[in-house]
């Protein structure tokens, strides 16, 4: 085992360290499932070179140049098309370790042009023709009855046969 | 977005999630893992560097297709830097998980959330 895997950083104690020193009261109680789904690769019936991929981030995407409106304050999942150019991209999310990295290059986080390029090479069929924005939200419940199934929705629409999702 | 991976997956879409909280990912339960150890932010590979990326990509993409067993992580096989410093800084008061206003902006939006939750327009 490497350095990193037997010392990665356990952020659900340190979240509860962090937040209860703040005086905030009750502890966040994180998502845990006994039970974890699996779709086998199989089930899509074709191989990866024929396969749409969609693309999922919580990076708060934005056109660059394009003034942000105000924020949604519903934070519903939003979506932007996959060919626009990453530089013509930006992130308007606070929450990464600002002290330690930047998300000043979009592939670091939301790998649009490697999809392309793999497109190009034959090892996917397609790329989405659009990705979604999915706020990281408190309620477990808002995620999982409202910004899921839209998420879901959109990518039956555009035919996605498998997903990447990529947590800033 | 782990829930979204198990929602989509549950869906017949086979999901690969990348990310960079080893311990969050994995509490929850999702059906494929690509973990990177580096600070939050860059889940894809280091900025700047495009080999890295394309390789943490594949490695994904592999996983999707190979994966036999529900809840499999794959490790990339990168450092962040040289020494495990930046792991002792994170969420300490020496450097605040957000900023001033950022926070504010945070609270504000629980709030706003909260009022639209009591009146039922969510």
């Amino acid at each position: 085992m490497s350095r990193e895997t037997a010392n990665h950083v356990r952020y659900i104690d340190k979240t509860r360290a962090y937040y209860e020193a703040e005086g905030y009261g009750k502890p966040y109680e994180w998502a845990h499932f006994d039970h974890i789904p699996l779709t086998p690769f199989a089930a899509v019936g074709k191989p990866l070179s024929e396969c749409r991929v969609g693309m999922v981030t919580t990076s708060e995407m934005a056109r660059r140049g394009v003034e942000a409106g105000p924020d949604d304050p519903k934070r519903l999942v939003y979506s932007l098309p996959t060919d626009i150019p990453v530089d013509e991209l930006c992130s308007r999310k606070a929450a990464y370790d600002r002290y330690a990295t930047t998300l000043d290059d979009v592939d670091s986080y939301l790998p649009l042009t490697h999809l392309h390029r793999f497109v190009a090479e034959g090892r996917i069929g397609a790329v989405a023709p659009r990705f979604q924005m999915i706020q990281s939200e408190y309620s477990q419940r808002k995620t999982l009855t409202v910004d899921a199934p839209e998420i879901l929705k959109q990518m039956r629409e555009d035919r996605v046969d498998v997903a990447v999702l990529a947590a800033v | 977005m782990s829930l979204a991976a198990r929602y989509l997956e549950e869906n017949g879409i086979p999901t690969v999630v990348f990310g960079c909280a080893r311990d969050i990912v994995e509490h929850c339960g999702v059906p494929r893992f690509v973990f990177s150890d580096f600070p939050l932010g860059n889940p894809t590979g280091k900025p700047y560097d495009l080999d890295m990326q394309r390789q943490v990509l594949s490695l994904g993409l592999d996983l999707l297709v190979n994966a036999t067993t529900a809840g499999t992580t794959v490790v990339t096989p990168y450092e962040w830097s040289a020494d495990d410093s930046w792991k002792d800084k994170v969420l300490t008061k020496a450097q605040p998980f957000l900023d001033p206003e950022d926070t504010r902006k945070w609270l504000e939006r629980k709030e706003t959330y909260r009022a639209l939750k009591a009146t039922g327009k969510i």
